[in-house]
């Protein structure tokens, strides 16, 4: 609501505009065609007062009924041609306009794909979104409404002075006296107005923005008994938005009668001036007539002009809010998007094949799936150290459980394997290579990854598994949901694998969605898998079931998962234990608790001492009241 | 329509003089504008039987004048009847903000806040163009209609007969192409809103886009809707684009008849060639307010239906407000009581209270813990009326909080929630903003107390620095400080503190803690706390859990105890141990 508001004052910006011609090139033989047009609709508009002369010269003033006949006919079919040009231009303009802002906002949205997530973490959702549709529907005025009506407008004016030449000239001069005074009244409007209108934009601004934080502030309003003074202040607020436009009507009150009368005096002066011709120097009365229609026509596209402006500094400042958006450079890791990207452009938008499995330029092996973080340092503002000169190996084959409190730097391990994020020091090897020379979607093609919070789109469950991948058959999908759980549920459901997901899977359990994205997983059959377990508390059937799938979900496969569950940490062959983003402790469990360090406090505070008030969230759901208590645990380390 | 009517003219009638003067003025600068083609035609025939110079000059002064009048009461009509729809729009925006302050929490939950912005803006826009252009051009519409027909018939009944038969088709066309644009539009922005959220899906969902490399998919998704947004588009343009042109062949076909069966009537010597040139401008002066009429008649259809939805908000009953009888007493001991408490939240299946019996004497401090959801904070919500407690269950002073003035029971209680909200305005205004006047010396003062001060004065212009978008950007833990001062500063008999140190870390949370002690002297408190640290001196300390108590008792009495608080000590102790190393 802020800034977004704001005009950036200028009303033209020549490499903006150039930069917008650029997306209006592929039209170019459209828009000539349009230009054609609208030249010779403005033409043709000039024939209704000559016609009129016609009539009233050659028909009405020497009773010849059958030239005024003619005369009407012509005037009829001129009409229609006017009307056809004018469809014409019209629907062509605007195609072109939707055609260019569709472009505009592909080439915007594949740019948001390409972006680095970092991207992502400084800018809120609410911007991107308003660059994708508003800002464009902004552009679409000028490029529909905007540019071809000025282009009209101005080949009118030409036409019509032409016309009043051939006519007659010494009256065009009388006409013409006028124009100084419409040029004065028009400009001193514009400026006024502007100045008005950019006032009135930042006042509505301000009233939205403080009515907002009211709302939003609501209660804290309502606690502290300030809704008094708050709505005093509001009243301020809205007295201020409603000046500023009483400002403009007051401009608007002035300049559309003021305007008119420079159109009447114009009337007048013909009257006076050009009679006195008719009655001495012999001009026709049909030609006075047509004048005085000419010069009316001529008036209205100069009053239209201050509109014009309006839509034209809106649209500036739009595109310049796009093009920034536009030329924040792409991530690295997105080189696979791209080429895709390109083809879908080259194509004309209809489906690519996926891309999923482009190889990289040089030969991909086999994917075996081994890990190493080499001495890797991370902050994500450049200087708060999130990870610190992380070293471990992962084999191929291996499962390795991340453990840590919050913020030890857990998740953002997993995020720069997933090349998310880039390192600022050392080095993260898959399979001896380097992150920075494997093609990003190659690498993400191998891993499954599986969130804390689970991430449904709009579609159906099956839509929700496929992920848009390769052509997986229904016997993929529905194996892989078999394999962990998640197969019986979908089945309750009343559409089954064809069930629409709505609001983003509201209507699911947490154990359901975690099942999904596990099957989600499974199908894309990873060779590597990462997993942020998820902590929040299910039934114990369903528990039951997740513990289970896990295991299968991690059988065979390079596992590290950011564990929360005892059951888990009993399933890996390693554990690494981070703390304050290095990695303090490596070894087996038992290994690990007879060093006595920060793995046996955590393991007692986390897994053991169960009823966390502080983290609630964080707590193995076998601790609830229902499930084993410390007791089974012990049990298990006797065993 | 007669309801809407009714509601409306409370309003309209406060500025009934300006409207019947502005709409005076419409009629006024109409007539007079209709007078122009009568001098037109005197001069045209003059001209045609020969004329004076002298008698020239005036016919142009005499058109110089018309225009002069009719504009200085087209002026008078811009500045009362679209000036008073600014008035309209500016009460009506008030009345909307006065009621909505009214409404409890539960009303803004459930992300309403973009819904209610709307009716704020668009929809009032739509009633202030119905009250404004739209009741100004029903009238200007009217008026030049029944006074050109009136000019135009003496001159020619029959002339103005045919010459009139295309304009119904001119009303009905506006009207129709109208009523479609309007319904294609609003089917656009229909697809606009999924596209929308489309997008915000997309955005949100980066991460998972990107692992399963799915930006393809997503690209091809998008171009989907995209396609699709472009060919209701070119639905709308296929109707939009005739609209203009086939006004315009219209009007032109009116001239033309006029035209042709003017100019016969003119040659078969029943009108004048003067009559016949004021017969075409009256014509071309018909064609806007047929174009006009269409467009009124949808100015008043969005403009009730908009009016409506605003309604809609007016009509909503305060749930929680003064009962009859409510009173405000001269002094306030801060005596709090809770008595076999129940309660339920609105829509929810299972209550979020049951049996709480609860006495705090004034004066005295009593700490809240238990996990998240146990019921602490609707406890503290239910004594400042946010949610209204059922009757008998919750007391101040032994009186039922629902008895009392709302406005007077939350001036007896200063609340620190658990996310603090700031206002756009300086540090020293959000530091006050719950007392009606403090001088800066309090301000500080109270900063002090909650450990803000320091760092207050490091920011570029002290206590004068604006928060929020077009200021400075307070870090969570400053945020819930200054709130602290906030209510340290409204100095209220009864304190409620709900885990308002929770982005503070544990020393600086002892210190604030320690200067609170001081000041808080003789004001009940209950303080909401995750950390035993901060509860350990409260004078009992009370373990919820699952909306009952399941505990109380004093620091030491309930690790003797050894239930759930002594559990929580020891894990808080480890956790220390666990930083330390």
């Amino acid at each position: 609501m802020s800034h977004d508001d704001e005009l950036s004052g200028k009303g033209y910006d020549h490499r903006l505009m150039r930069r917008l011609l650029g997306y209006l090139r592929p039209y170019r033989g459209g828009l000539a065609l349009a230009g054609v047009l609208v030249m010779l609709d403005a033409l043709v508009g000039l024939a209704g007062p000559y016609l009129t002369k016609e009539a009233i010269d050659n028909g009405i003033r020497h009773h010849d009924l059958g030239h005024l006949q003619r005369v009407a006919m012509l005037y009829l079919a001129v009409l229609l041609v006017g009307f056809g040009l004018g469809y014409l231009h019209n629907q062509l303009m605007q195609r072109i306009g939707q055609h260019v802002m569709m472009d505009l906002r592909m080439s915007i949205f594949r740019h948001l794909q390409r972006l680095p997530l970092s991207f992502y973490d400084r800018n809120p959702i609410g911007r991107l979104m308003t660059r994708v549709t508003n800002d464009v529907d902004t552009l679409n005025e000028l490029v529909s409404a905007g540019v071809v009506a000025l282009f009209g407008d101005l080949f009118a004016l030409i036409g019509i002075v032409v016309a009043m030449v051939n006519l007659n000239a010494e009256l065009l001069a009388v006409t013409f006296s006028v124009l100084p005074l419409i040029v004065v009244v028009s400009l001193t409007f514009r400026l006024k107005v502007r100045r008005s209108f950019r006032e009135i934009r930042s006042r509505l601004a301000r009233l939205n923005a403080f009515l907002n934080e009211n709302l939003t502030g609501m209660s804290t309003v309502q606690l502290l008994n300030r809704e008094q003074r708050n709505y005093e202040q509001f009243r301020d607020v809205n007295a201020s938005h409603r000046d500023a436009n009483l400002q403009a009507v007051h401009y608007h009150a002035v300049f559309f009668p003021l305007l008119e009368l420079v159109g009447a005096l114009a009337v007048s002066l013909i009257v006076w001036y050009g009679g006195r011709q008719v009655m001495w120097t012999g001009i026709t009365l049909g030609t006075l007539v047509a004048f005085i229609q000419y010069t009316q026509r001529f008036f209205r596209p100069i009053s239209d002009l201050s509109e014009k402006y309006n839509i034209m500094q809106q649209a500036m400042a739009s595109a310049e809010r796009i093009f920034d958006l536009l030329d924040t450079p792409v991530d690295p890791a997105a080189a696979a998007v791209e080429g895709a990207a390109e083809r879908a452009a080259a194509t004309d938008g209809r489906p690519v094949p996926a891309l999923r499995g482009r190889p990289a330029d040089g030969t991909p092996g086999p994917f075996g799936g081994c890990i190493e973080f080499d001495h890797v340092w991370f902050a994500y503002d450049g200087a708060h150290w999130v990870l610190q000169d992380v070293s471990f190996t992962i084999q191929a084959g291996e499962k390795v459980a991340l453990v840590g409190a919050t913020g030890s730097g857990k998740t953002t391990l997993t995020s720069l394997l997933m090349r998310f994020y880039e390192p600022q020091r050392g080095v993260i090897r898959v399979d001896g290579r380097p992150l920075a020379e494997w093609d990003a979607g190659e690498l993400r093609r191998h891993v499954g990854l599986v969130l804390q919070d689970v991430f449904l789109f709009s579609g159906t469950i099956e839509s929700n598994l496929r992920m848009g991948g390769p052509a997986l058959s229904r016997a993929e999908v529905e194996r892989a949901a078999r394999e962990v759980h998640a197969h019986e549920f979908i089945e309750r459901l009343r559409d089954g694998y064809a069930a629409e997901v709505r609001e983003r899977g509201a209507t699911l359990s947490a154990g359901e969605k975690q099942l999904l994205s596990f099957a989600r997983a499974l199908a894309h059959a990873p060779r590597l898998l990462i997993l942020d377990e998820a902590t929040s508390s299910v039934d114990t059937h369903t528990e039951g079931l997740i513990q289970d799938a896990l295991l299968r979900l991690m059988h065979g496969r390079t596992s590290l998962v950011i564990a929360h569950r005892l059951s888990t940490i009993q399933h890996v062959d390693r554990i690494v234990v981070l703390h304050h983003g290095r990695v303090r402790e490596v070894g087996t469990h038992a290994e690990l608790l007879a060093l006595q360090g920060i793995y046996s406090r955590l393991y007692r505070l986390q897994y053991l001492g169960g009823r966390s008030l502080r983290r609630p969230a964080a707590e193995p759901p076998w601790a609830a009241e229902d499930g084993p208590q410390g007791g089974d645990v012990e049990t298990w380390l006797a065993g | 329509m007669r309801e809407l009517i009714a509601r409306l003219l409370p309003y309209l009638g406060r500025y009934r003089r300006g409207l019947a003067w502005g709409l005076a003025c419409v009629a006024l600068t109409d007539i007079i504008a209709l007078t122009q083609p009568q001098v037109l035609r005197f001069a045209v025939d003059d001209l045609y039987r020969g004329v004076t110079a002298e008698k020239l000059g005036r016919y142009a002064l005499m058109l110089l004048g018309i225009a002069l009048s009719a504009g200085l009461f087209k002026y008078w009509m811009r500045e009362a009847v679209i000036g008073i729809s600014r008035l309209l729009e500016f009460d009506l925006r008030n009345d909307l903000f006065a009621h909505l302050q009214t409404l409890p929490l539960q009303y803004f939950q459930r992300g309403r806040t973009g819904e209610i912005m709307s009716r704020c803006t668009n929809d009032l826009a739509a009633v202030r163009m119905m009250l404004g252009p739209g009741l100004m051009y029903l009238v200007n519409t009217v008026v030049v209609a029944l006074v050109s027909l009136v000019f135009m018939l003496s001159i020619s009944p029959r002339l103005t007969f045919y010459s009139l038969l295309p304009m119904p088709v001119v009303s009905f066309t506006v009207w129709y192409f109208g009523d479609r644009i309007h319904r294609r539009f609003e089917d656009i922005q229909a697809h606009f809103a999924t596209m929308s959220a489309r997008v915000q899906e997309n955005l949100a969902g980066v991460r998972v886009v990107r692992a399963f490399a799915r930006e393809d998919h997503e690209l091809d998704d998008f171009h989907g809707l995209s396609s699709e947004y472009l060919d209701k588009n070119v639905q709308l343009i296929r109707v939009s684009a005739v609209f203009h042109p086939v006004l315009g062949l219209l009007s032109g076909v009116a001239a033309v008849l006029a035209l042709y069966l003017g100019g016969r009537e003119v040659v078969a010597g029943r009108i004048t060639l003067g009559q016949f040139v004021a017969f075409t401008v009256y014509l071309a002066m018909l064609n806007w307010p047929m174009v006009a009429l269409g467009w009124v008649i949808s100015l008043f259809q969005r403009g009730a239906a908009s009016y409506r939805r605003l309604t809609e908000i007016l009509d909503v009953e305060p749930e929680i407000r003064d009962l009859p009888g409510a009173f405000r007493p001269e002094h306030c001991r801060g005596e709090l009581e809770f008595r076999d408490l129940g309660f339920t939240y609105p829509g929810a299946a299972s209550p979020a209270l049951s049996g709480v019996s609860l006495r705090v004497p004034a004066g005295r401090v009593v700490a809240l813990v238990g996990r998240t959801g146990c019921g602490k904070s609707t406890l503290l919500s239910l004594l400042s009326r946010t949610f209204d407690p059922p009757p008998g269950t919750v007391l101040l002073d032994g009186v039922d909080v629902r008895r009392y003035a709302l406005g007077w029971l939350r001036a007896q209680i200063a609340t620190v929630p658990q996310e603090s909200f700031l206002f756009s305005a300086t540090v020293a205004e959000n530091i006050a903003y719950g007392v009606a006047h403090a001088d800066a010396e309090g301000i500080e003062r109270a900063a002090r107390v909650a450990g803000l001060d320091t760092e207050v004065r490091g920011f570029p212009r002290g206590y004068d620095t604006p928060v929020g978008e077009r200021g400075i950007t307070l870090s969570g833990g400053q945020k819930q400080r200054a709130t602290i001062a906030r209510a340290v500063l409204r100095a209220s008999p009864v304190l409620l503190l709900d885990d308002c140190l929770s982005s503070v870390d544990t020393h600086t949370e002892e210190s604030i803690l320690r200067r609170l002690r001081e000041e808080l002297i003789g004001r009940t408190t209950l303080l909401v706390s995750h950390r035993v640290s901060t509860v350990r001196d409260a004078d009992l300390i009370v373990v919820l859990d699952r909306g009952s108590i399941v505990e109380r008792g004093t620091h030491d009495e309930l690790l003797r105890h050894g239930g759930r608080y002594a559990e929580l000590y020891r894990e808080q102790q480890l956790e220390e141990e666990l930083e330390a190393s």
